[in-house]
């Protein structure tokens, strides 16, 4: 085997602090260096970061490229054996698996995620985030726009979609907040990730008995009466269909709308004329990039030439998401927002196989939830000093812990 | 102009679908279905716009009919 040309430069110190409304500084300085930089991962192991957007879908699509998790060597940020932590977990989870065993879950979600089946969802999205927004007017000001919104409202959603019970929620919403935020306390995160996986191995041992009119209902009689799927594997389904589906775009609606509030002439734009809703949606997905690496971290079974340097088999691959969206090559002034822009090749969502299986829920999901908001709530406004709102830095997906708002 | 699409490779992603439904809408399996196989030229840019977007490259474009 070649030695890894990881070694032959210095590696930036990684993860760092974004601005927080911009990548970290130092992520234009490794783009402008090269399309793949080595970066030092807190435990000390050195990986590559893909810093560039034509390079960041080229490594996403390629088959050499390995997000299984099982196997030996695969990167963690804390030097854990990936396999330990996996060791409980993994069946049912496609999102640690390559094609062709990845292929065969994802192809049972596929019509459920589909954009016809979401724009079937949408009254209902809508419905729900009215009935918020008419909580938060009847309440005390300030009201906190992440609990009371922009968490509740992708909860209620994916719990009716999966047939999750929502009075349920305080299981699934504290204990993934925790698995997010103990990126540095291995066995914490593991204990949450346990204590959600037990919960979900009682409700799909009761919908095997009673299979409901939702998607594990559907789940359970076309898949697993049929022998298709084990308990363990819808298990392991269920557990990346509720934890994905709720804080990713949880953190998304109260980051947007900070943003839109600090772009005011753009938010009188979109207030004009809802039909820039959809093109605003992606750029606030670009512009933010709340996932920047953090489902992108990959492991090279292959070597793999990029530009003048080699990625070689056993490398650690991490594509910086936020980096590539702001990567000068693919969008013009990109470090700009604006809601014209209308560019949808942003990697928000990854790009591949993998490519957010809820992307589109997730689109339908901030499109409604913040024209509904500004249209119901026109003055709405920070209740503090945006220095001092309490943004998750430490958190693998960017968020606001708390956001007050009054009108 | 021919579009190939690739069902055994499409993963329902949809974005050709947004990017020019007249051309392509997602099918009850949630799986691309070309409504249009032969766009006429007006069509090319997003065409090629959705090609580019498919994160499975699931789409090709052929010359002639």
């Amino acid at each position: 085997m070649t030695t890894s040309d990881l070694g032959t430069s210095p590696a930036q110190p990684f993860p760092v602090q974004r601005c927080p409304f911009d990548p970290p500084a130092e992520y234009a300085a490794m783009r402008g260096t090269a399309p793949i930089v080595p970066i030092r991962l807190p435990a000390g192991r050195t990986v590559w970061a893909v810093t560039r957007h034509a390079e960041a879908q080229r490594l996403l699509t390629d088959p050499r490229i390995s997000t299984d998790t099982t196997r030996e060597g695969f990167p963690t940020l804390t030097g854990e054996d990936s396999r330990e932590r996996v060791a409980d977990t993994h069946p049912g989870m496609f999102i640690d698996m390559d094609p062709p065993e990845h292929d065969v879950y994802r192809r049972m979600l596929i019509s459920e995620f589909s954009v016809k089946r979401i724009r079937a969802m949408r009254p209902g999205i809508e419905k729900t985030a009215h009935e918020l927004i008419d909580a938060m007017l009847a309440g005390d000001r300030p009201a906190d726009l992440v609990a009371d919104f922009g968490l509740a409202l992708p909860s209620l959603v994916i719990c009716q979609l999966l047939g999750v019970p929502y009075e349920d929620r305080e299981v699934f919403q504290s204990r993934t907040r925790r698995m997010v935020e103990l990126v540095d306390a291995p066995e914490a995160a593991r204990a949450a990730v346990m204590e959600i996986h037990g919960y979900l191995d009682d409700l799909v041992t009761r919908a095997e008995a009673e299979p409901g009119d939702d998607l594990l209902g559907r789940l359970v009689r076309e898949r697993r009466a049929t022998g298709e799927l084990r308990h363990d594997e819808l298990v392991g389904m269920m557990f990346l269909l509720l934890v994905a589906g709720h804080e990713t775009t949880a953190n998304m609606i109260p980051v947007s709308v900070l943003t839109l509030l600090r772009h005011p002439e753009q938010l009188a734009a979109l207030k004009d004329d809802p039909a820039l809703w959809p093109g605003a949606v992606d750029e606030l997905l670009r512009y933010q990039s709340v996932v920047d690496w953090a489902a992108f971290d990959r492991m090279a079974i292959a070597d793999i030439p990029v530009g003048d340097r080699t990625i070689r088999a056993g490398d650690g691959v991490f594509v910086l998401g936020f980096s590539a969206n702001r990567d000068e090559r693919a969008f013009p002034e990109p470090d700009a927002f604006d809601i014209h822009r209308g560019a949808r090749n942003h990697v928000a969502f990854g790009y591949g196989v993998h490519q957010c299986l809820g992307q589109n829920l997730a689109r339908a999901e901030l499109e409604i939830a913040l024209r509904a908001l500004f249209e119901r709530i026109p003055d709405l406004r920070a209740a503090a000093d945006i220095a001092d709102l309490p943004f998750r830095y430490g958190a693998p997906i960017f968020g606001l812990a708390a956001f007050p708002v009054t009108w | 102009m021919t579009i190939i699409a690739d069902r055994e490779v499409c993963i329902g992603a949809g974005q050709c679908a947004l990017a020019a439904p007249e051309v392509f809408d997602s099918a009850d399996d949630g799986l691309v279905e070309l409504v249009r196989p032969h766009p006429d030229d007006a069509d090319l840019p997003v065409v090629r716009e959705a090609v580019a977007l498919c994160p499975a490259r699931a789409l090709r474009l052929r010359d002639g009919g």
